[in-house]
């Protein structure tokens, strides 16, 4: 404080006033505690280099993914040219493992996206229109709940087809539900709060209740729960890859690598360990950084 | 009490018909059936084998016969095992799955809630760093990672342990399987259980009840335990969920005879019957799962009132 007197009519210090009524906003405030959270920095900076080996990294191996080698087979890392190795068929594992890693990131983002679209509509109405239509929309939730999401998806599966689109929509329409029940929730609970009614009687109209109160603060969570479903999409899909369900040969995805490493782990222990070292650094990253935010920008765990 | 249990049963019949509908049409939609074999068959045969199993009839009434039987307890026979009716086939299989996921459960239970009361009480210090990173590494390593790699290190180099198979569920087989069941769940109970005690400790109560000089001990076992575990006892559904997939997997690796090798082989097969018991075995799990937690919260929490 700098000690200014305020006298009737004076201008002096109206600056600071209206600087300290502004105030901070709400993304001011959650960046900066992200940006001092060193674990989610740190996740962010790794997750970004992972990123950008995965769009850019496939143009730059020596070897394209499923180019076979009948003299590379089982050759181990940093021979013959293979930084990480060669697999059963002399393919290259570096270039097998940047484009699995880029499936895999594709599959997290577009299915996550599709879980967004349907859970942030299906709860945000259920939410706002209450009464019978919300009591039947949340029980089709809870009915879905109880078919074993596995179970799901390989009936997906087997009815169209496995191919890479379906599987992207497969796990998507599955990972809605939590995210249904979160928007619902919180827009139940933002519709009555103090804060909204307060807006409303400052004069502040529907449109801007929703832009400036209802939708920062429903967009906390479901950022929050974004981050987190990614790496569970992730998971899911390589759950899928290991039971021989989910992407098809020659094309790869972080599971298919560790299920074909599984297999050969007696004879070329490098095909289990690079694809499982990068399945755990990309799915830690990925909560770090839902951690932090969730850190950030919940205000009820700070 | 009973009334609260009866109405909840009441409740979930719907919500299983529900979902044995969806799953029934979702699977008569799939292209195929479970008579395509390696052999074609002449149309003559397939017509009489369609006709034995019932399923020359219309969709809807095929729908109606499988319900009044599932009602009389009976889940038809499988198209597949030839000999064995589904229930035969449950009953033969689900003892692995279920050891398998009662212990790894009980066990994350209790590891993961020592592991996170421990580190709620010193909170910010090397043991609750340790705890969180353990944490953190369970539930970011799945289940296909840490599988390979134990059987690789501790079956196939040191040659400790079986690297596969059930051999009557004798011990040594069952530690690898439930070990790797169990570290997941050990990692998201000790998070959970560390959130809620952390949050309790700040409460009121828990000041009063220091204020009153209880001793340390008692306030963490009798006051602040009941309060903080609420958190975990609401996960017990979807821990069960994640039990499944990862039996799944884990029954795979280690080549057990469990319930899981049904699940997927089935559908890709089409046996329509096997498909359907595995669906109204695991709803009906999770659905008494839930209701069970509901009761404990119920029982912990004395502010829920069971209605």
């Amino acid at each position: 404080m700098t000690g200014t007197i305020l006298t009737p009519g004076s201008r002096v210090g109206a600056e600071t006033m209206e600087k300290a009524a502004r105030g901070r906003s709400l993304w001011d405030d959650a960046r900066r505690r992200l940006l001092r959270n060193r674990a989610a920095v740190g996740g962010m900076i790794v997750l970004g280099l992972l990123v950008l080996a995965a769009i850019i990294g496939p143009y730059f191996t020596p070897y394209a993914y499923d180019q076979i080698n009948k003299d590379h087979v089982w050759a181990p890392p940093l021979t013959q040219g293979h930084l990480l190795g060669a697999d059963s068929l002399g393919r290259d594992l570096l270039a097998r493992l940047l484009t699995g890693l880029r499936v895999s990131l594709a599959i997290g983002l577009v299915a996550t996206t599709v879980s967004l679209i349907i859970g942030v509509a299906w709860g945000a109405i259920a939410g706002y229109l209450g009464g019978r239509i919300d009591e039947i929309m949340m029980r089709v939730v809870d009915v879905l709940y109880s078919l074993p999401f596995i179970f799901f998806v390989i009936l997906l599966m087997v009815t169209f087809g496995s191919n890479i689109i379906l599987i992207f929509v497969a796990i998507g329409a599955v990972e809605w539900l939590t995210m249904s029940r979160i928007v619902r929730g919180q827009t139940l609970s933002l519709k009555h709060k103090e804060f909204v009614e307060a807006a409303r009687a400052a004069g502040l109209g529907d449109g801007g209740i929703i832009a400036k109160h209802i939708i920062p603060n429903l967009l906390g969570p479901v950022v929050v729960y974004v981050t987190l479903t990614i790496p569970a999409v992730i998971l899911a899909e390589s759950f899928l890859s290991f039971l021989g369900l989910g992407v098809q040969p020659p094309m790869a995805s972080l599971g298919t690598l560790i299920a074909n490493g599984a297999q050969d782990m007696e004879l070329a222990w490098w095909l289990l360990v690079f694809p499982s070292l990068t399945m755990v650094v990309t799915l830690m990253s990925f909560n770090f950084i839902g951690d932090g935010l969730r850190d950030a920008i919940d205000p009820k765990d700070r | 009490m009973l009334r609260f249990i009866g109405r909840r049963l009441l409740i979930a019949i719907p919500t299983l018909f529900l979902v044995i509908t969806v799953a029934f049409f979702m699977m008569r939609a799939a292209p195929g059936s479970p008579f395509d074999g390696d052999r074609k068959l002449s149309p003559e045969i397939e017509a009489n084998v369609m006709a034995k199993y019932g399923m020359d009839r219309p969709l809807l009434e095929q729908y109606g016969a499988y319900l009044a039987g599932v009602v009389q307890g009976d889940l038809g026979p499988s198209l597949k095992y030839k000999d064995k009716t589904v229930l035969q086939i449950l009953q033969e299989n689900y003892r692995v799955s279920l050891t398998l996921g009662l212990s790894s459960i009980i066990l994350a239970t209790v590891i993961g809630v020592s592991l996170g009361v421990l580190a709620a009480l010193r909170q910010n210090q090397t043991t609750d760093y340790v705890v969180m990173t353990i944490a953190i590494l369970g539930v970011c390593i799945p289940t296909f990672v840490t599988a390979p790699v134990l059987v690789l290190v501790i079956a196939s180099k040191l040659g400790w342990l079986p690297s596969a198979g059930w051999n009557g569920g004798a011990l040594p087989n069952l530690i690898l399987p439930i070990v790797v069941l169990t570290l997941p769940q050990v990692a998201i109970i000790s998070r959970l259980t560390r959130a809620g005690m952390v949050e309790v400790l700040r409460s009121n109560y828990i000041r009063t009840a220091r204020a009153k000089g209880l001793p340390e001990n008692r306030i963490v076992r009798r006051h602040a335990l009941r309060a903080a575990i609420l958190p975990l006892v609401s996960y017990l559904g979807p821990a069960a969920a994640g039990l499944i997939t990862g039996s799944l997997v884990v029954e795979k690796i280690f080549n057990l005879p469990g319930l899981g090798k049904f699940f997927v082989i089935s559908a890709l097969q089409r046996d329509y019957t096997v498909v359907m018991g595995m669906v109204i075995f695991y709803a009906a799990l999770i659905l008494i799962l839930n209701l069970i937690a509901d009761l404990l919260h119920a029982v912990l929490d004395p502010r829920v009132r069971l209605s």
